[in-house]
């Protein structure tokens, strides 16, 4: 049987695929973003999983105007990475892993997700930039990702997008799915985007601390009543863009110390807690820095215990 | 009819909703082709036979032209969309971003290093923090007024 045993949190900023990619990684302006990520590193060197789940959002690059969906799985054997208008980042291709995602869509669409499949995309920064974190730069002479990766994108580009609540019940039916897969594998699942940032009109440039601290307290204590805030709070408090926190409720939702049963309503404001005899979660790393270019990089490291 | 669109009132802020979506369908598509070099090419050899070839209105050719990005936002752009005219000029996202305040590229990046752009008085439109329509352009752009208050 499949098991998730962790889920990894992280903003996925294309500027920091851009600092790596031209060798900028040690400039003092990059240097603590870096450094938040060394943990990480060593932690997957360790808990080397055998699929990641990940979750990210399309910049408008496998998906025009012609259609976006709002859940999107990637089933094919393979993914490129995208010419997003400055030219492909030279990062590996990123391998899939066909049999395992076409059964989460099985799963998850009777679940009453109506999931997209999708055989064939490239994926841009939103999924790449966290691979480059994580396990940074593949050498040359095996120029590969340690393993497969799942791409499963997010509409938080195209109002409406999907409410918080829904995102964290995705990740109850995504666990359940893995769970029913007949393979022994590690599953990690990955929640990508954010944190707070705004990159239109004069209100560019909008950061926000009080809230991404908040937020990252709530994603690990609260969940469900993080999960019930409503979309124009983080708009308002956030940025436009820090909307692609709701995706990180995801990851979260498939985590053990969750009740399976579909969240039907909280209260934004209840303190809800996690019942102390649930299976709790370890922080196994948080860390948050100010800025990434327009952007505030939140980076979260949860296991399964 | 009566939908409720509660982000209407946030400051310096257009949510692309389906309305949006609706009246930027060409310009963003525009906005997409160039995600290929050899479209890149052919746009950077002459901007306005190529936008020519798009069912945009005349006012967002002139918009994309001016590389007002604000202006294509109200027309029915999406930054992630717009985000392709930036990489075809070689700019940033934060070239871009910061093109929208006003600010100098300078001025913006400073902003940043700084902890950004604060949220007090941009929440809700009325209140008077620096991303409200009273204090547009920012920066050295902006009058001294401006500069003194934010």
């Amino acid at each position: 049987m499949a098991k998730i045993t962790a889920s990894v949190y992280t903003s996925h900023v294309p500027a920091i695929g851009a600092a790596l990619d031209l060798g900028k990684s040690n400039e003092p302006y990059w240097q603590p973003v870096f450094k938040g990520y060394e943990f990480g590193k060593q932690w997957i060197k360790e808990n080397p999983p055998d699929v990641i789940f990940l979750v990210y959002n399309d910049h408008a690059t496998a998906f025009s105007l012609d259609m976006i969906p709002t859940f999107a799985i990637g089933t094919a054997a393979e993914f490129q990475p995208a010419d997003e208008g400055w030219g492909p980042r030279p990062v590996p291709t990123v391998i899939g892993h066909p049999e395992l995602a076409a059964h989460i869509a099985q799963s998850v669409i009777q679940d009453d997700f109506d999931l997209t499949i999708v055989n064939k995309m490239d994926v841009d920064h939103g999924l790449t930039v966290p691979l480059s974190l994580m396990f940074g730069q593949p050498p040359a002479d095996d120029f590969r990702w340690p393993c497969p990766v799942i791409p499963f994108a997010v509409n938080v580009v195209q109002y409406p997008v999907p409410s918080g609540k829904r995102c964290f019940n995705l990740g109850k039916a995504i666990r359940k799915a893995v769970e029913s897969f007949d393979q022994p594998l590690n599953v990690q699942i990955w929640g990508t985007g954010g944190m707070s940032h705004q990159l239109q009109g004069p209100r560019a440039g909008l950061i926000n601390k009080e809230f991404d601290n908040a937020f990252l307290d709530r994603l690990i204590a609260d969940p469900e009543g993080q999960a019930s805030v409503p979309h124009i709070d983080y708009v308002r408090e956030a940025g436009s863009e820090g909307i692609e926190l709701v995706m990180w409720l995801i990851a979260r939702g498939a985590m053990d110390d969750i009740d399976p049963a579909p969240l039907v309503a909280v209260a934004p404001d209840a303190t809800k807690s996690v019942p102390a005899n649930a299976h709790p979660v370890s922080v196994k790393h948080r860390f948050y820095h100010v800025p990434a270019s327009n952007t505030a990089v939140g980076h979260l490291i949860l296991e399964n215990t | 009819m009566s939908l409720q669109k509660n982000y209407l009132d946030v400051p310096g802020t257009t949510i692309f909703d389906a309305e949006q979506s609706r009246k930027g369908y060409h310009l963003n598509q525009f906005c997409m082709s160039l995600m290929k070099a050899e479209n890149r090419e052919r746009f950077k050899a002459d901007e306005r036979a190529y936008l020519d070839e798009w069912a945009m209105t005349e006012e967002q050719k002139q918009a994309v032209l001016a590389r007002d990005l604000n202006r294509c936002i109200a027309l029915g752009g999406n930054i992630y969309f717009l985000a392709k005219i930036g990489a075809t000029d070689g700019k940033s996202f934060q070239q871009m971003a910061g093109s929208m305040t006003g600010m100098t590229e300078e001025e913006y990046r400073d902003m940043m290093i700084h902890g950004g752009r604060s949220v007090e008085g941009n929440r809700v439109v009325g209140e008077d923090g620096d991303a409200q329509a009273q204090h547009q352009p920012q920066g050295k752009a902006g009058h001294s007024a401006q500069k003194a208050s934010a």
